[in-house]
Parts: C-alpha cells; sequence; structure tokens
C-alpha cells in the first residue's frame, strides 16, 4: 500500500493516505467552511458527486475546484474562501 | 364597446415597460398585455449596456437622451436593478481602430458626452486583464449597466402606481384597425391608442413591418471580482453591428455587480430558433479570450440565446404606424433596447399626448418606411 | 474537420453499473468502444470505493470485467455539449489538461442519478450533507470514526449508508425514514421475490441491530454556528432534538437528465424514455440506469447491457435480456411508491430559509412567482453555479416547476473547454 503524503490546507500540513479527495482533507484539517455564500454563509460539501457546487476551493492557485472530485496529490495547496 | 384604456401596450418588454410608465404618470389609463410574463422575451436576454452610441446623429441624439434619463433614474433604482455606471472602454487594436477611437472622441466631446483617450500605457492600469499589444481605445465614463428583467419589473410596478393595469398570460393574436385587440383566449380590448412593443416578434402582428429577428448568444461566467473593471467593447464592434453577413461576433464583456463576467456578443439574421449553437459560442469565446487570455480559465456557467429587433436603419420605430393612427410602435431597438427605452417612453407619451419631445422624434417615425410597409393585420 | 484522438464507435457517458456494463456488451462486438467519467474512479455514486475496496458482490464481478475488455476509459473528462461538425457527431468534453472531442457513432447515455434535497431551515450548515454523499466523501477519507451521524430523509440509501458509516466508525444516533413503516414493511415483502436483495436487506439490518431506525420521522431544522450541532426531528405529533457532528439528509435520488435533455431525448414520466432496446428518440442515442427509472444497480447493469448489445449491433443478446429487465422494473415500480414523500416535506422551509444555495435567494422571495421562469429571471433562484440541479429538483417538488430546456455548458467549465477546436 502507498504511504501517506502531505498537502496543505489553508497553509496548514495535513498528511493524507492515497485515494483521499480535497474534500476531506479539508475536513481531516479541522475546517468545516469551505467558502462562502454570496450574503457570506459558510457553505461546505452537500452532494459528494460534483453537481452541488458548494464544495468548491481554490486547489494549486486554480479557483472554483470540485474538492469531492479531486484526489489529492502530494505538495497540493488547497485554500478555503476564508 | 367603449375603451376602458385609453392606450393598450402589447408586450411587457422593457420598453413596453418604460412606454406604459411614461403614459400612466402622464395620465392615460393604460392596460399591458403580455403573452407570458414581464421582461421574459428579448429583455431577457439582454447586456443590460446603457451606452451612448453614435452610429449615426439620430441614434447619438436618443441614446444620449436616454442614458441622461437612466442617471436622473439611477438614485431611485432599487439593489436588484444593480445599475452600476462602471463605463464603456471602447477598444482598439491598431492604429486604424485608434483613428477610429479619436473620431469618437471628438464627436462625443463636441457633443458634451465625457469621454478619456487612452493610450496602450493607461489601458494596461484600467483594465490589467487585456492582452498587451492593443493600441489602446476611448473610456465614455458615464455609461452603465443594468439587470434588464428587474428594470423592467420596476418600470412596471411604478406603472401601475399610476393606476396602469399589467396582464400577463394574455397573447395577443390580432389587432384591429378601429382600436382593439384580440387575445388567444378569444377576449378583445378596445382603447384609443394600441401601442406595439413586442421587440421581435412585431411583424406577426403587423405583417410587413420592417423588423426582422437577429439572434444573439451570451455566456457568464461564476464569479471573478475584478476580472474587468467596466464594459469593455472593440471598436471592430461596429463592423459586426453593421454588417449584413449572415453571422458575426465581436468582443463585448460586462462585469456584474455579482463579481460575474457577462460575455457577448453575436449576431445572426436566419437563425429564428433559441437553441444554443456551439460553433457561434466558439467563435465568441475565441474573440474574447484573444483580448483575454486569462478569460479562458474563467468558469463559464451558463449560455443563452435571445432575439433582437433589427431594422434596416438601426433606428426604432416610434410613433404611429402607417395603417391606422389608432395602432403606434415602440419596437425596433436591436442591441439599444434597454439604453434607449426610457427615451423612447417619453418620446412615444410626448407624441400621444401632443407634447413637444425633448429630442426630435422624426428620425423615429415609422412613416420613414412608407414606401416599404408597416401596414397592420 | 482536424484529426482527433477521440474516436470511438460507441462511447458511453457515465461509469456507474450501467455504463460499465454497456461498455463491457459492447466491447463483445470488437467496435471501439470508450467510457467517460467525470470522476477519477470507476463504478459511479452506488459503488463509490469499490475499485479501491472490492465488497459489494456485483461490483466485485463488473469492475475486474470491465478492466480487462477492450474499452478506453476516459477519467476526469465531464462532458459539457456538443461539438458535431457537418455529419460528425461528437462530444465535448473538460479535461483538467485541456478540452477534448470525442467523436461517437452510437452514444449510451448512463448518467445516473444524483440525490433530491429539500430545503429546511439550517439545511445549508456545513455538515449537512446527503447519505450518499457523506458515504462517498468518508470513502474518499472524511473522518467520521467517533462523529455522532442522524441519517434523514427517505429511500433504501439511508440504511445501506448508516452501515457503511458505522463500518468506518461513526455513531449512528438514528436513522429517520419520513415513509410510514408499513410502507417499507410491505417493500420488504416484495423484497421475496429477490432473493439477493433480501439477502442484502437481512445483512445490513444485523449490522445495524442496536442503531435507532424510525419511521414517519423527518427533520424540520438543522441547528448550529459555523457547523450542524444538532437536528430537530418530527413525527408529526411532538418534536425532539438530537445532538450531532453530521446530519446525513436526503430524499432519494432525481436522474440526472440535463446532457440526455441537451442531446434531444424525450422524456416520459420524469425519466427519459426509452424503448425496449433501451433506444431514445435522438437517432444513435441509447440510455439506461437510473437516468430512465430509479432502480438500483441490478436494473441498471440489465439495462447497460441491452443498451450496449443494441448499439453494437448484437440483438439476439440484448433480447435475450428482456425478461430479468421486466423483472427489475417490477421491483422499480415498488421502490418508487414505497418512498413517496410526505406533504409536510413541501413546506418545511421558512420564509428566510435559503432556497437557492448558490445564489442566497430565500424560499419567501421565491414562492411569491406563479411560475420557474419569472422566479428565475428576477430573483436569480437557478442561476447559480449548480445550474439549478439543487433548487430546481426541490422546485418541481415543491411548486411543481419543470426545468426549461438545457444549454451548454452542461456542466460549468472553463471558457477554454467551450472552444470546439483545442487551441493550436
Amino acid at each position: 500500500m502507498r504511504k501517506a503524503f502531505q498537502v496543505r490546507v489553508n497553509g496548514k500540513p495535513v498528511a493524507v493516505p492515497p485515494g483521499t479527495v480535497a474534500a476531506a482533507a479539508v475536513a481531516l484539517a479541522g475546517e468545516t467552511r469551505f467558502r462562502r455564500s454570496p450574503q457570506g454563509t459558510p457553505r461546505g460539501p452537500l452532494c459528494g458527486m460534483g453537481v452541488c457546487m458548494e464544495c468548491r476551493v481554490t486547489i494549486n492557485g486554480r479557483p472554483h475546484c470540485l474538492s469531492c472530485q479531486t484526489l489529492c496529490e502530494a505538495g497540493m495547496e488547497i485554500h478555503t474562501d476564508a | 364597446m367603449s375603451p376602458g384604456s385609453d392606450i393598450i401596450i402589447v408586450g411587457a418588454g422593457i420598453v413596453g415597460a418604460a412606454c406604459a410608465w411614461e403614459c400612466a404618470r402622464s395620465g392615460l389609463r393604460t392596460l399591458v398585455l403580455e403573452r407570458d410574463f414581464p421582461g421574459g422575451g428579448t429583455t431577457a436576454a439582454g447586456m443590460g449596456h446603457l451606452v451612448v452610441m453614435d452610429d449615426s446623429e439620430a441614434q447619438f441624439a436618443l441614446t444620449q437622451y436616454s442614458r441622461r434619463l437612466w442617471s436622473e433614474l439611477a438614485p431611485n433604482l432599487p439593489r436588484e436593478v444593480e445599475y452600476d455606471a462602471c463605463g464603456t472602454l471602447w477598444l482598439a487594436a491598431d492604429e486604424q481602430e485608434m483613428a477610429e477611437a479619436r473620431r469618437k472622441e471628438k464627436y462625443y466631446t463636441e457633443r458634451g458626452v465625457r469621454v478619456e483617450m487612452v493610450d496602450s500605457a493607461r489601458l494596461a492600469v484600467l483594465e490589467p486583464n487585456l492582452r498587451s499589444g492593443l493600441a489602446g481605445g476611448v473610456l465614455v465614463t458615464d455609461d452603465a449597466v443594468v439587470y434588464p428583467p428587474s428594470a423592467a419589473h420596476y418600470f412596471l410596478q411604478a406603472a401601475q402606481t399610476f393606476g396602469a393595469k399589467v396582464v400577463s398570460r394574455a397573447e395577443v393574436t390580432s389587432l384591429q384597425p378601429e382600436g382593439s385587440v384580440r387575445l388567444a383566449d378569444g377576449t378583445s380590448h378596445a382603447a384609443g391608442r394600441i401601442v406595439v412593443a413586442t421587440g421581435p416578434w412585431s411583424p406577426e402582428l403587423m405583417p410587413g413591418l420592417p423588423v426582422r429577428k437577429r439572434k444573439g448568444h451570451l455566456v457568464i461566467t461564476d464569479r471573478a471580482p475584478g476580472f474587468v473593471r467596466r464594459q469593455i467593447v472593440e471598436l471592430g464592434y461596429l463592423k459586426s453591428a453593421h454588417s449584413m453577413d449572415t453571422s458575426s461576433v465581436a468582443f463585448n464583456i460586462q462585469p456584474r455587480v455579482t463579481g460575474q463576467v457577462l460575455i457577448g456578443s453575436s449576431r445572426q439574421f436566419e437563425a429564428d430558433d433559441r437553441a444554443v449553437e456551439p460553433a457561434i459560442l466558439d467563435r465568441m469565446l475565441r474573440r474574447a479570450v484573444e483580448y483575454l487570455p486569462g478569460l479562458g480559465e474563467l468558469s463559464a456557467i451558463r449560455s443563452w440565446t435571445g432575439h433582437r429587433a433589427a431594422t434596416p436603419d438601426k433606428l426604432p420605430l416610434i410613433g404611429p404606424s402607417l395603417g391606422s393612427d389608432r395602432i403606434w410602435l415602440a419596437t425596433g431597438h436591436e442591441g439599444l433596447g434597454i439604453t434607449t427605452s426610457l427615451g423612447t417612453g417619453r418620446l412615444l407619451a410626448d407624441q400621444l399626448l401632443g407634447r413637444t419631445p425633448e429630442i426630435s422624434a422624426t428620425p423615429y417615425l415609422p412613416a420613414r418606411f412608407a414606401h416599404g410597409g408597416g401596414t397592420h393585420a | 474537420m482536424r484529426e482527433s484522438a477521440f474516436q470511438f464507435d460507441i462511447v458511453i457517458v457515465g461509469a456507474g453499473p450501467a455504463g460499465l456494463a454497456a461498455a463491457c456488451a459492447a466491447a463483445e462486438s470488437g467496435q471501439r468502444v470508450a467510457v467517460i467519467d467525470n470522476t477519477p474512479w470507476l463504478g459511479g455514486q452506488i459503488w463509490r470505493g469499490e475499485q479501491a475496496n472490492p465488497v459489494l458482490p456485483l461490483a466485485r464481478e463488473w469492475l475486474p470485467r470491465f478492466l480487462r475488455a477492450r474499452v478506453t476509459w476516459l477519467d476526469r473528462t465531464t462532458v459539457i455539449g456538443t461539438g458535431n461538425e457537418g455529419n460528425v457527431r461528437a462530444l465535448l468534453a473538460e479535461h483538467p489538461d485541456g478540452p477534448r472531442k470525442i467523436v461517437w457513432n452510437k452514444l449510451i447515455l448512463a448518467t445516473g442519478a444524483r440525490e433530491l434535497f429539500l430545503p429546511f431551515p439550517g439545511w445549508t450548515l456545513p455538515g449537512v450533507l446527503g447519505p450518499g454523499g457523506l458515504l462517498s466523501l468518508v470513502k474518499n477519507g472524511w473522518p467520521v470514526a467517533g462523529k455522532k451521524v442522524v441519517v434523514a430523509g427517505t429511500g433504501p440509501l439511508l440504511l445501506a449508508v448508516a452501515d457503511g458509516l458505522k463500518q468506518h466508525g461513526a455513531n449512528i444516533v438514528c436513522v429517520a425514514e419520513q415513509a410510514a413503516r408499513g410502507r417499507v414493511l410491505s417493500l420488504g415483502v416484495q423484497l421475496l421475490r429477490f432473493p439477493a436483495k433480501l439477502a442484502q436487506l437481512a445483512g445490513l439490518k444485523a449490522r445495524l441491530a442496536g442503531v435507532s431506525q424510525r419511521y414517519g420521522v423527518w427533520p424540520v431544522r438543522a441547528v448550529g454556528r459555523e457547523a450542524v450541532e444538532a437536528v430537530e426531528l418530527t413525527d408529526g405529533r411532538k418534536r425532539w432534538t438530537e445532538a450531532c457532528d453530521l446530519l446525513a439528509c436526503g430524499f432519494h435520488l432525481v436522474p440526472n437528465l440535463e446532457l440526455p435533455g441537451l442531446l434531444g431525448c424525450a422524456l416520459a414520466h420524469g425519466f427519459v424514455r426509452v424503448n425496449e432496446w433501451q433506444a431514445t428518440g435522438a437517432e444513435g442515442i441509447y440510455c439506461a440506469g437510473e437516468a430512465t427509472g430509479i432502480g438500483g444497480a441490478e436494473g441498471a447493469l440489465l439495462e447497460g447491457r441491452i443498451a450496449g448489445y443494441a448499439a453494437a449491433g448484437q440483438l439476439a443478446r440484448a433480447r435475450a435480456l428482456f425478461a430479468p429487465r421486466a423483472a427489475s422494473h417490477r421491483f422499480r415500480a415498488a421502490l418508487a411508491g414505497t418512498f413517496r414523500l410526505r406533504p409536510e416535506l413541501k413546506s418545511l422551509a421558512a420564509e428566510d430559509t435559503t432556497f437557492c444555495r448558490c445564489e442566497d435567494v430565500a424560499f419567501g422571495r421565491v414562492k411569491a412567482f406563479a411560475h420557474g421562469r419569472a422566479a428565475k429571471l428576477l430573483t436569480r433562484c437557478g442561476m447559480g453555479a449548480c445550474q439549478g440541479r439543487t433548487c430546481g429538483a426541490a422546485a418541481k417538488i415543491i411548486f411543481g416547476w419543470e426545468f426549461e430546456s438545457v444549454r451548454p455548458p452542461v456542466l460549468p467549465a472553463r471558457i477554454n473547454s467551450l472552444l470546439a477546436q483545442p487551441k493550436a
């Protein structure tokens, strides 16, 4: 089995096993808020399958990435919409 | 049957709505008949750009007048109308277009419209996401943008405070020259005057009217606040608008208050269906990405189409129709319906009430097509 | 037209059970077959996680079978529209590395279903997810061990999800199914005709012994500040609150009709209409699986195989599966009746409850309109990034509003991906 590697969530390092999606990395980092609604309310994943659009975060500088559908890779930088 | 209304306006798009407001507040008993729901037709597809245009003196006069009316209205507009005086940046890609920019600057300055010439260095400061190598352009500082369906809704609500009645799901199927309309449900309504404000569908009520459907495509992105700061239009747009080719695209982009970016524009004759055509989207987006390379990375969330009401001389029809002094027109606004809705309402009401309009109504009179058509059903 | 690297005889959209089965069947004929899926995994939603850890018997049979078949798997590829040119029909798709154009001769749509969400106060709090959605995330690393989870809503997913979450160490506070116990029991009786399903259910029930399972109970409010902390439940008479770290709440499934709609497939009773060969009305296009009716994996496999054989011209092989498919359709009909939504669920939202999540439009504003398009234009409800998938499904249930025609992009896509010819 391949070993765990590190990603960073809002700059904080998180060790994740292979097969972890970015959304799970955010949860493992202890964050509950993935993004804010237009009126500023906190939001997190809802559908887990890439259609609700609530799990969007910035990954490696690219905004609006679906974290529930994106597999973590070593060194991945994940930023929630703080 | 004695008419219960002084005016029946057919069509509650933004032009019909503005006409309803002007008529109602001038004391005319106004009835608006809308076949679907207000603002749901061409108005819903419009970009909402409030722009002074100089294609002709008449076009300039109407757009300048209308834009002034919008800016006077602005402080009262509710948030949903999203009025934003962000200005228009007309882009020159090369020296030839820059000459056109200078001509425009001179033209507007002579007529009291605030403009600012922009060289390539200033362009990069104003809009950092534009590609390098553009020659510059001209900035029309007081142009603005709005969200058209909410504006139409606002005008109708204002009309209703003056007693106007608005009926949705009421489709007018024919006009009678003595001043009545028949609806799809078989009922009739009579009025002193009937105003046809049905945009690209006007020839359905008045065969022979010199109005053609001109299809346009639009795309809106997800939120990217600050990506562009003002409406940006390539000066080549004017070539597209003038072109009698079957299809053309031009770079035309707008920031919305939500932070989304609205991308246009395209023009097609002979395309009466509503379908979004991938090949047109391709051309339109490709053109936009040429000017804004970073646009390619933004997320597109919706596309749609609409039909403009195009006339042969690119001026609307505002005034009495040819066949009957009971049937009037407020249609044919092509790509300037949102802008000139307010001026149209004024000119129409002025003519109906025999008042002297602030600008001459002559260039927009339907009578100018006396040789071509304009008879009613 | 430029030569495209992606040209196939039969293209299948969706790598869930229907898509995988269709691919295997089509590949038997020797034609060039591809499966497109927007995730990095095989198995769709129902078999999420099975590729890494095969557990379910059907997944253990079909996933290796697919991997052995001569089929091209285009993963992380999101179909966003069409790229037709002349007589050549192609799909336009987005991939992390750039746009793709995929030419097809026959197309099988296996776009599956998604969970139905209905608005209630607090439903937008982080930590409120669909049951299937939460389990999918858990299988991909979402931490749930030791967390208190309330599972609520309706549908066969609830027990399956509770079971799956429990196996990952979650503390299932309760499973609250809105359907009346009697109705669910009678579905159980119908399962006597489907021994495999019955065995599945028996295993589930055994593993969930000790977990509180309530019927005729539904959520009325989720509470919490930054994330969910508790959920208020009701049985129609009394209300009570359960503290929780996560609320897995969904109301069964609705079909993904967007791509079929864009491609001109007609609907019947809210699903893609197909004939005995799984052919839609659109030429050369077939549809199989949940998009034709919510029936679970066995039915999806059968429909997929029939579509695959039919698309490949192997009609005898397709016909041989008509009888078992008919049986699966009987199960499908039983399922639909059991989990019908009770009327109270349409009025859970308060005036200030968010109805359109993407654009933050309150329920009170939306319900003032007589029809959906006016609501959409004037409030922006349905104009956000989810393209009306979340609120649109709820609007159909609550107001009876139908969605309007689908336009590209079928899912949000980068502008670059909408350029039909990849940029030089």
